[in-house]
């Protein structure tokens, strides 16, 4: 037992350091690749990208002011909604579908279509008997894909309007989107999905298996079992991108607990390292784009002190284990709802992972997890997904969150405040404010309908405190555009399905035109350069200075609904364990 | 009118590239260098005749084979086309009584009376193919006595089916119960044919 939980820590120590470690090559890599300069697959795909500048007819020098750029953006996503929408309504006339799917009903059409087009990936449906391989493939990953390459790209504008001087422009959205997928989602992408095959994740186009049962089972009913059908698909190619765009949305309803989607305790780990990868050296690149690389790394190192707290009261949690169903003669982990493969280490780390990263894949069902391990998914979720967070919309939360600390800070000193040289004005607090109150605001409003809704109320599974939790969770969910779940409340009618489709546009776009505002503000300032008054942003005090503020403003809004679901509920688990 | 052109056009390109040629060149490099992984790692019989997934694990009930751990997916157990975990919450009461129902029937049938949580508690996806090395040694007693081979012996194919951490610390020691119970049958098939 001892040995198990030691090797558990040095297995997140590994990856820790992994991901650390390449920080600083991947940002890098990715700051020249925004900024047009020459990488090693230059030679190889600038020839592509150039074909598809001039079949498209993008200027490529041209660079546009915030509100073009925003347009843009939310032109390309509002395609990429129509888009799916019509696919998933119309799956049962389109091809790949071996099993026949019939389309899928209008709201939770729309529920899906939204969910995947802002990065969010909740679920109500469940992939093995519902979603065609056209729906999965052309349908859901490419917008996989594409709100990946959305966040980085409002990020991008957003570290330019940072590093422009007295500039109206933020770059090209269109050279933005397609380098993005060219030179960063798409190589990684390629890889991990082949590594993942090697680990037993499948890759294919054929219909489901019918395979006969070495003992055939008997049902209560008296019904013989004789065969089970086997699901099938390309299911590699997706969930590399699944994991590395923080998407989450599995190919099939078990997720990352799926052996098909995470086969071995090696596919895990390195999943998990996928969805922590970008977000982390997103960091790094915005250091080296406002020319100052210590200011990447305060912020990378706030963010790693969250998460390895987090994890550490998760792993606690987990390893306590569940006193009130601890009967004598039964021992062993609290292994409700994981799998052998993983333990409780590789599924603490998988579950802080998805939840800190705006991800929203599990390999455990959350819902089983103790209270605290199930309370800290939650905590992850109300800080905005911000550390690491979402690809892109992680970062440009937290530079939100960075103003705001800085503004504070400057009242308190009693200096004007600026970061990066740049004076914090109104317009700056105010999209700042916004940026991160608005999923906060969304959660408390979308809880409290959900509460006084019947139907709603209706679709929980377990009661008492942890019924609430299902509710809390599916609220910051959505809000916050992470997309797991506590699953067993049943997600699948209108009021969840079109309620959840409304919070989590407003919960995408709204940050995202407000940090694309700020940014056009920004880049017109000219820069300040440092004094000896400036406010010292990479320092030891404002990194823990940025801490508080995080936790204050993200996780404190949120205190008296944890009481009353997790919080109780811990204590009941305790009581009953006696 | 000239954006929405753009956007579309681009839209087009790059869908094309993620949603069509990226599968397709996964899919084909898949099936050239992994072909069994990429089909499900699937098993077959002497007729050709698929008996199952390595990695999807099957509702073994018959006492004479190792049983896998509880799985809570609909219509019957180890349904792959229900995937999913039982969901229930750590202080609801119905986990706790079946938990104990579980404890009952597996003593009951004569499996030790020690038992590690994995044989007791249900898996997250339903469908997971392994068990604890504990919850295979506890099963020997039991086959034992209904197959008749030496307990000694089924102890080795345990054993010899442990699959380890990768790199010592990546995971944890488990063994695959399909594979178990594939040899069980070779064995039985071996005795009765000496």
């Amino acid at each position: 037992m001892m040995m198990i939980l030691l090797f558990d820590i040095l297995m997140i120590i590994l990856l820790l350091l992994i991901v650390t470690l390449l920080v600083k090559p991947l940002g890098n890599y990715m700051a020249k690749v925004f900024q047009g300069k020459p990488v090693f697959l230059s030679r190889f795909l600038r020839p592509v990208e150039l074909l598809i500048y001039r079949v498209s007819g993008i200027k490529p020098d041209v660079e546009t002011g915030w509100k073009r750029y925003a347009i843009s953006m939310l032109l390309f996503n509002f395609i990429g909604f129509l888009i799916l929408f019509a696919i998933l309504i119309f799956q049962g006339f389109l091809p790949l579908n071996p099993q026949r799917f019939p389309g899928f009903r209008w709201d939770l059409a729309f529920n899906t279509a939204v969910s995947f087009v802002t990065n969010t990936n909740w679920q109500a449906y469940a992939g093995e008997t519902a979603a065609s391989y056209f729906t999965q493939v052309v349908g859901l990953a490419v917008q996989n894909f594409f709100s990946a390459a959305t966040g980085i790209c409002i990020l991008i504008a957003l570290i330019r309007g940072f590093a422009h001087k007295s500039s109206k422009h933020l770059g090209n959205f269109w050279v933005d989107m397609t380098r993005s997928i060219l030179y960063v989602l798409l190589p990684i992408c390629l890889i991990l999905s082949l590594v993942l095959v090697s680990q037993g994740v499948i890759q294919n186009f054929s219909p489901y298996v019918h395979s006969s049962l070495i003992d055939p089972y008997h049902t209560a009913e008296d019904k013989t079992i004789s065969e089970q059908v086997i699901p099938m698909g390309p299911i590699a190619s997706q969930e590399a991108i699944k994991e590395l765009g923080t998407n989450g949305g599995g190919f099939l309803n078990a997720n990352s607990a799926h052996p098909f989607e995470n086969p071995t305790p090696l596919s895990n780990f390195l999943e998990i390292l996928a969805i922590l990868l970008i977000p982390a050296a997103l960091t790094y690149l915005f250091g080296s784009m406002v020319g100052d690389t210590r200011q990447g790394w305060a912020i990378y190192w706030a963010m790693m002190v969250i998460f390895v707290i987090s994890l550490g009261v998760m792993f606690w949690a987990e390893t306590k284990g569940n006193p009130y169903v601890q009967v004598p003669g039964v021992t062993g982990q609290y292994m409700e709802g994981k799998e052998v493969r993983f333990g409780i280490g590789g599924s603490a780390l998988f579950a802080t992972s998805t939840t800190a990263v705006s991800c929203g894949a599990v390999n455990s069902m959350h819902d089983s997890m103790t209270p605290i391990g199930g309370m800290v998914t939650m905590v992850l979720i109300s800080l905005g997904e911000v550390v690491f967070g979402g690809i892109g919309s992680g970062l440009y939360t937290m530079l939100a969150f960075v103003v705001i600390a800085v503004f504070v800070a400057g009242l308190m000193i009693g200096r004007i405040p600026e970061y990066l040289g740049k004076k914090i004005e109104p317009i700056g607090m105010w999209m700042s404010v916004l940026i991160v109150l608005t999923p906060s605001l969304l959660v408390l409003i979308f809880f409290t309908i959900a509460l006084i809704t019947p139907s709603a109320v209706a679709s929980i599974l377990n009661s008492g405190p942890h019924g609430l939790s299902e509710i809390l969770y599916a609220s910051l969910s959505m809000s916050n555009n992470n997309g797991s779940a506590f699953a067993g409340l049943n997600a699948n009618i209108p009021f969840f399905n079109i309620l959840g489709a409304i919070v989590m546009l407003i919960g995408r776009f709204i940050p995202a035109i407000c940090a694309l505002a700020m940014a056009g503000s920004l880049a017109n300032k000219h820069i300040t350069p440092p004094s000896a008054g400036t406010l010292k942003t990479y320092s030891l005090t404002f990194v823990i200075w940025l801490i508080f503020v995080i936790i204050i403003v993200g996780a404190l809004s949120f205190f008296p609904a944890f009481f009353a679901g997790p919080i109780i509920e811990q204590l009941k688990m305790l009581a009953g364990g006696g | 009118m000239e954006t929405i052109r753009t956007a579309i056009i681009l839209f087009l390109i790059l869908g094309l590239l993620v949603g069509a040629a990226y599968p397709l060149v996964v899919t084909g490099i898949a099936q050239l260098v992994f072909p069994r992984q990429a089909e499900g790692s699937l098993v077959h019989d002497q007729k050709g005749q698929v008996i199952g997934s390595e990695l999807i694990g099957q509702p073994f009930s018959d006492p004479a084979y190792f049983w896998p751990r509880p799985s809570a997916t609909a219509e019957f157990p180890y349904n792959p086309m229900a995937s999913g975990g039982s969901n229930l919450g750590p202080t609801n009461n119905e986990l706790k009584a079946q938990i104990i129902e579980r404890q009952n029937f597996l003593i009951a049938s004569g499996t030790g009376k020690e038992l590690p949580s994995d044989l007791v508690m249900a898996s997250a996806s339903g469908l997971d193919p392994d068990i604890s090395v504990e919850g295979a040694l506890a099963q020997i007693p039991r086959i034992a006595k209904e197959t008749g081979i030496d307990e000694g012996k089924i102890k080795e194919l345990v054993f010899a089916n442990i699959k380890y951490p990768t790199i010592y610390i990546i995971g944890g020691e488990r063994v695959n119960v399909f594979w178990l119970n594939i040899g069980l049958n070779q064995m039985r098939r071996n005795e009765n044919g000496s």
